[in-house]
């Protein structure tokens, strides 16, 4: 507790200021780079699982093989129930395949991919699930085929909800950035554990987190409005 | 023409299977506006989804100008839905989609080219009183505005059938009569065969020409409105017809002997049968319920008669009333414990 105490006193936040002005620009940058491009990702790969999801269900507009179905539905809730930590270590041949190394920031990108794109794809699922079954309905008695209601009307009409979703998979991505931290990626978690917590400056500790909610809440703000923006709903 | 021949759906519920459907035959001509009435649950909505397949039947066929329609394939499926088209109670639009994109959708998912359907969509919404609200969103239009615009989604194809399931429940009695009357319009001008489905008798009477009223599944009467309406002979009509009757006054009391009179035409209805009978009988009876409606220029209604005394006053009454024009007599008499109603 004492040690706690004697990272705060003028001369440490000294050298935390320093630090600051000195790493946290690039590890920002770093953690930004690093969500964004995950979120590219996981968004590319879990937008089209989840519109399967929605489509081949048993009453979806494109019903697909029950059995393709449960098999895809169970390697997603496998993906997801493995611990982020230990997933890193899972992927790391796949690491190697893609990005030729398993360290570092880049590599970092691959098993936050693979965590993340399960996740994405399930937010896609309550998302189309969302809209209005009449409408879909109405497409069908219009003579629309699978595809097109998929694309023209589920899509577009659950715009605002998909928007909020990945704002939602955005700040839980940077999340667990900091994570890999552990494994040799960059970004404001590294700074966190490597010079806030393993060498006692815990003032840098603190100022990694800061900045990592105000990351979140700037994220969530943005989502927050692109959302409401997007809705036709609440126009009047 | 439309024809369904012995149509029956069932739907596999956890409880069972469920009879929506039982044994319809129904033709409806070309150009006309036919109503489909019944109670919520009695299946208008499960019928009119067989109409275009949105429902399989589990039995039986749906012949649109001769074609069974049950053994299509998706693809031709899709072309008959082209001119089968429907509007809903909710509307159904694109929350998300201006109401020229929502009249656009249907021609889009035909292959229409786009400049192509967005000249039909702005005359069609010019057809249905809208044509400034282009690019407005569903949600800046009032109920009634945005049935117009699923109008207009639904003319969008050149459909000959327009199928309309509730389609003003959803409306106040002024929007109700815009629509209706928008829809008769489009009828008129375009010869588009026109399926009401309703539970509201005001909505038939105002706009359909031929009525089928349905109960459990079943159509238990089918005619001309005028006719139905004024003569009604299922059970489940007369409780549409006189709602008022369906609910108690319909058993006479215990005791009682009591007459039903139906009037059908205008002699009747403006004839003052009851002080004429007092006069002219001598029986002075007691009215229970009444009522007086107009179909058109076609007025008719009925009257429920205490008439006190024994068989032989009530023998008189009935005679007497039995000889007015247009007045048909039914008589319920019931004998105190027993409390069915005799013929």
């Amino acid at each position: 507790m004492n040690q706690f105490a004697n990272a705060f006193t003028g001369e440490k936040l000294q050298e935390a200021w320093e630090i600051f002005l000195r790493d946290f620009p690039f590890a920002l940058w770093e953690t930004v780079y690093v969500t964004v491009l995950a979120t590219f990702f996981a968004i590319v790969i879990g937008l089209p699982l989840g519109m399967l999801l929605v489509a081949g269900d048993e009453h979806g507009v494109r019903p697909m093989p029950r059995l393709l179905m449960r098999a895809i539905n169970v390697i997603i809730n496998l993906l997801r129930s493995v611990p982020f930590l230990i997933l890193i270590v899972m992927v790391i041949p796949l690491t190697r395949l893609i990005v030729g190394t398993s360290v570092g920031t880049t590599a970092s990108v691959v098993p936050l991919v693979v965590a993340a794109f399960p996740f994405v794809a399930r937010l896609v699922e309550g998302s189309l699930r969302g809209v209005n079954p009449n409408i879909i309905e109405t497409a069908q008695s219009m003579g629309a085929k699978p595809g097109q209601i998929l694309f023209h009307v589920m899509l577009p009409e659950s715009v605002p909800a998909l928007i909020s979703n990945f704002t939602l998979a955005i700040t839980t991505i940077m999340g667990y950035t900091a994570m890999s931290g552990a494994i040799g990626g960059g970004g404001l978690g590294k700074i966190a554990i490597m010079i806030g917590y393993n060498r006692y400056k815990y003032a840098v500790l603190y100022l990694a987190v800061i900045v990592l909610v105000i990351l979140v809440q700037v994220f969530q703000t943005v989502g927050s409005r692109l959302a409401a923006m997007s809705d036709k709903r609440l126009k009047r | 023409m439309i024809e369904l021949r012995n149509l029956s759906k069932s739907f596999i519920t956890p409880d069972g299977a469920v009879d929506a459907l039982k044994h319809v035959n129904l033709t409806i001509r070309d150009g006309d506006i036919y109503g489909i009435i019944g109670m919520s649950g009695a299946g208008k909505s499960t019928l009119v989804r067989c109409i275009n397949m949105l429902e399989r039947p589990t039995e039986g066929t749906v012949l649109l100008n001769g074609q069974d329609l049950g053994v299509l394939s998706d693809k031709e499926l899709r072309d008959v839905r082209r001119k089968v088209t429907m509007i809903f109670q909710g509307f159904n639009l694109l929350m998300q989609r201006t109401c020229l994109k929502n009249v656009m959708l249907p021609l889009r998912f035909s292959g229409t080219p786009k400049e192509e359907a967005e000249q039909r969509a702005l005359e069609l919404l010019k057809t249905v009183g809208l044509p400034d609200k282009a690019n407005m969103y569903p949600a800046q239009l009032s109920g009634g505005q945005q049935q117009r615009v699923a109008i207009a989604r639904a003319l969008a194809t050149s459909p000959e059938v327009l199928l309309c399931d509730e389609a003003t429940s959803a409306l106040d009695p002024k929007t109700t009569h815009q629509i209706l009357e928008l829809i008769r319009t489009i009828n008129r001008d375009t010869g588009i065969t026109v399926i009401v489905i309703t539970h509201q008798m005001s909505v038939v009477q105002e706009i359909c020409g031929r009525v089928a009223i349905l109960e459990n599944g079943t159509v238990v009467e089918e005619g001309d409105v005028t006719r139905v309406f004024s003569n009604p002979q299922a059970q489940a009509t007369r409780n549409l017809v006189y709602p008022e009757m369906a609910q108690g006054s319909l058993q006479p009391a215990p005791g009682g002997q009591q007459v039903r009179l139906s009037f059908n035409g205008a002699s009747a209805a403006s004839e003052p049968l009851i002080a004429r009978m007092a006069m002219e009988c001598g029986i002075a009876a007691s009215v229970h319920t009444a009522s007086i409606r107009s179909v058109g220029e076609h007025v008719y209604g009925y009257m429920l008669l205490e008439i006190p005394g024994g068989p032989d006053e009530l023998a008189k009454a009935v005679n007497y009333l039995k000889a007015m024009k247009d007045v048909s007599v039914r008589v319920e008499v019931s004998y105190g414990d027993t409390g069915g109603d005799g013929q």
